[in-house]
């Protein structure tokens, strides 16, 4: 991109992806029509669609939870079915909301919406205190690593406001993250209802003293969520214009998924293993010095290598992990079970490969993080441990290391649908 | 040095990934162009996405006979001067032909009918992906719609059928007669794309900026006067200076009294202002799932 001129945006805004979770009765809807209302990316005429809708209906007040419920099935069930994004902007920082249903068969879309996520909204009703459903959101959260979470007591106008509850509740999930994989937890007590410490501070709980959640979605830090250490390049298209005036130019297309790339860096290509130096990064507003996650730039190497889709360019010094045989954490998609020593299409980075699902190694409970080793049955929804073989060897990174190379889909070659979502350990 | 991207850089980043996963993924893909600034953003990413090689899909765009004549222009200067390749599907011939039947009445609209050119359209070409510029934020039904939206046989959506997407994966795998709808701008909203578009400083249509034009009130939306609306007796034309927000059909695009000229006025003008931008469009005021409705029948 160029330049920025001052008049488009007052400064650099970032963009923060967030998910929320939470069941019908939390009032997830509730607070994300609060958080588009009070942010006031709610325009006039959808406000006044639903005001009518609540009225027809005979409910009392404006009901921000028809804002999200997209689908007509979904209105007329009363239910979300599917990962929903919504979007505002305030001065500091666009935010794209992944809201996502939360009941245990939904298990699979809380892990879509959780895959792209910065931080994690966990709600919980502050008459229930930590249920099953929120204990299940934590792990999903940190199966997922997603780095922040942030846990909502809602509802704290039905609890009069109390401290004694909140700290209750707060100290309950606490005992219960210490098993968790998550670095990063806050607590903030909030009404979506009412509107107390979502986007203004509360005059009812003036024992809370931390930010509104608004506040800390606009400032945590989120700068170093991606991995600026292991240089990975994943080839995804190379371009080849044919014409007289670019008649030997050869680029490498793709996106940065780890580290920072410079001018002139030795690198090696896999898989071949051949070394040789980055002799031109570019994008199609000029030549850039060094690239790092996740901008999208073209690439050139000094020799005349053959590389195509599905290899990588990484650092000589610094290489991911080759391997046909690799051990999956993953999620379940599908209504047809897994097939243990069944084959699948495999998905990573840029490259297709197949695999064949070797052991299932145990089946893990979502509510408890108990470890299920004779459970073998793997459904939608379950998360369990396996082991896959592929064709030709990956080139991957641990998914808490990067969540980019750590990654793959698995598809079924017969109806082509995604059956699962795995993350490399 | 700064090691973060900003927001339009992280969306034009995350879009020509999806358009440069399409050209890798799919043997015949074709960008639907509608004239409107997101397909306009849409081609000029695309122009990016392959620099210095030309944009690798043909431009599709479905000609209802009922365009603003400066939609048409423009769409020409475009093809020309980035060198793309275009083809255009007619609703008039189709209705010649006696294929579709057009709709009769005050409020009548080809917007119905072009859906049977699409497709028609797409099967001729035979082609695999069809990039589209819509948007999430633009209508409820589009907030769930995924980046790489499988179409069945008939070139239906259904909502309960698509398929997960998780990080940057993409599964384009699809069974001979299907195809997928692909949408590189889903996270861009209405801002994103003018403030992009600004700082770029790429070339638009006019019509987004005000000028004046005859147009009448109905239903409180105003239409511009055209050969192709007929009007009650008492609706009565007036010149106003007005632009659009969004160029559809002249018979169902709502314009607004403006007077931005400059796109920085236009990015004021978007970010007070409290109708979203389809509160203009004829097509979307006919129910409240009118959206929803058409995409299943396999709308853009």
């Amino acid at each position: 991109m160029k330049q920025q001129n001052l008049i488009t945006t007052d400064k650099y805004i970032e963009l923060l992806r967030f998910t929320t979770a939470g069941s019908v009765d939390d009032g997830k809807s509730t607070l994300i029509g609060r958080l588009l209302y009070d942010s006031k990316s709610i325009f006039q005429d959808q406000y006044d669609a639903i005001e009518e809708v609540s009225k027809r209906r005979g409910e009392e007040g404006v009901n921000f939870a028809l804002l999200t419920d997209g689908l007509k099935a979904e209105r007329e069930q009363g239910i979300t079915i599917d990962v929903a994004y919504r979007y505002f902007t305030t001065p500091k920082r666009k935010f794209i909301i992944a809201d996502t249903p939360g009941h245990i068969q939904y298990t699979r879309n809380m892990v879509t919406g959780a895959s792209t996520a910065n931080v994690a909204l966990v709600l919980i009703d502050a008459r229930q205190g930590v249920l099953e459903q929120t204990r299940r959101h934590a792990i999903i959260a940190s199966l997922l690593q997603i780095p922040h979470l942030v846990i909502c007591i809602n509802k704290m106008d039905l609890v009069d406001y109390s401290q004694e509850i909140y700290d209750r509740i707060h100290d309950e999930f606490e005992a219960f993250a210490g098993k968790l994989d998550v670095h990063d937890v806050s607590f903030i007590p909030i009404s979506a209802l009412r509107g107390d410490n979502v986007v203004d501070r509360s005059p009812n709980m003036p024992w809370y003293e931390g930010s509104t959640l608004l506040y800390y979605l606009e400032n945590v830090h989120i700068a170093s969520d991606y991995n600026f250490i292991d240089c990975r390049f994943p080839v995804q298209y190379v371009v080849r214009p044919y014409t007289d005036e670019y008649h030997d130019y050869r680029g490498y297309a793709g996106r940065i998924a780890g580290g920072i790339f410079k001018k002139g860096d030795e690198v090696m290509l896999l898989p071949s293993g051949f070394t040789t130096k980055i002799s031109k990064i570019e994008t199609y507003d000029g030549e850039l010095e060094e690239a790092f996650p996740p901008m999208s730039v073209t690439m050139h190497i000094e020799d005349d290598f053959d590389v195509s889709r599905g290899d990588m360019i990484v650092r000589v010094n610094n290489v991911p992990r080759q391997d046909q045989d690799v051990d999956l954490m993953i999620c379940w998609f599908n209504e047809r079970p897994l097939r243990e020593n069944g084959k699948y299409l495999l998905r990573h980075t840029t490259k297709e490969a197949r695999c064949i699902i070797r052991e299932v190694r145990y089946r893990m409970d979502v509510n408890t993080l108990h470890r299920d080793v004779a459970s073998k049955q793997i459904n939608m929804n379950d998360i369990a441990r396996i082991t896959i073989r592929s064709t030709v060897p990956l080139f991957v990174d641990a998914y808490n290391k990067n969540r980019i190379t750590g990654s793959v889909i698995l598809i079924d070659e017969g109806t082509n649908e995604t059956v699962a979502a795995g993350m490399v350990i | 040095m700064k090691y973060y991207l900003n927001h339009l850089e992280e969306l034009e980043s995350e879009s020509i990934f999806i358009l440069r996963e399409v050209a890798a993924q799919f043997e015949n893909p074709v960008i639907l162009f509608s004239g409107g600034k997101d397909s306009i953003l849409m081609v000029y990413l695309a122009i990016k996405a392959f620099h210095p090689a030309r944009v690798p899909f043909p431009l599709l765009h479905i000609d209802t006979g009922h365009n603003f004549p400066e939609t048409l222009e423009y769409r020409d200067w475009l093809v020309n001067h980035y060198n793309l390749r275009m083809n255009v599907g007619s609703v008039q011939k189709a209705i010649d032909e006696g294929k579709i039947k057009e709709e009769k009445g005050f409020n009548a609209s080809r917007n119905n009918l072009q859906t049977y050119v699409l497709l028609d359209e797409l099967e001729k070409g035979k082609y695999d992906a069809a990039l589209g510029g819509g948007r999430r934020d633009e209508e409820k039904a589009r907030a769930k719609e995924r980046f790489f939206s499988h179409r069945d046989e008939f070139g239906q959506w259904d909502p309960k059928n698509q398929r997960p997407e998780l990080w940057n994966l993409f599964n384009g795998r699809k069974h001979f007669g299907e195809h997928f709808r692909v949408f590189p701008i889903s996270n861009w909203t209405e801002l994103d794309v003018w403030r992009y578009l600004a700082v770029e400083e790429f070339p638009l249509p006019n019509l987004y900026f005000a000028h004046m034009r005859k147009v009448f009130e109905r239903d409180g939306v105003l239409l511009p006067d055209c050969e192709y609306i007929t009007r009650r007796p008492d609706e009565m034309v007036k010149e106003e200076l007005i632009r659009c927000r969004t160029i559809g059909d002249m018979t169902c695009t709502g314009v607004w009294r403006s007077s931005a000229s400059t796109i920085e006025d236009i990015i004021q003008e978007v970010a007070v202002s409290r109708l979203t931008e389809r509160g203009g469009r004829a097509d979307d005021k006919r129910s409240e799932t009118s959206m929803e409705d058409r995409k299943k029948q396999g709308y853009f």
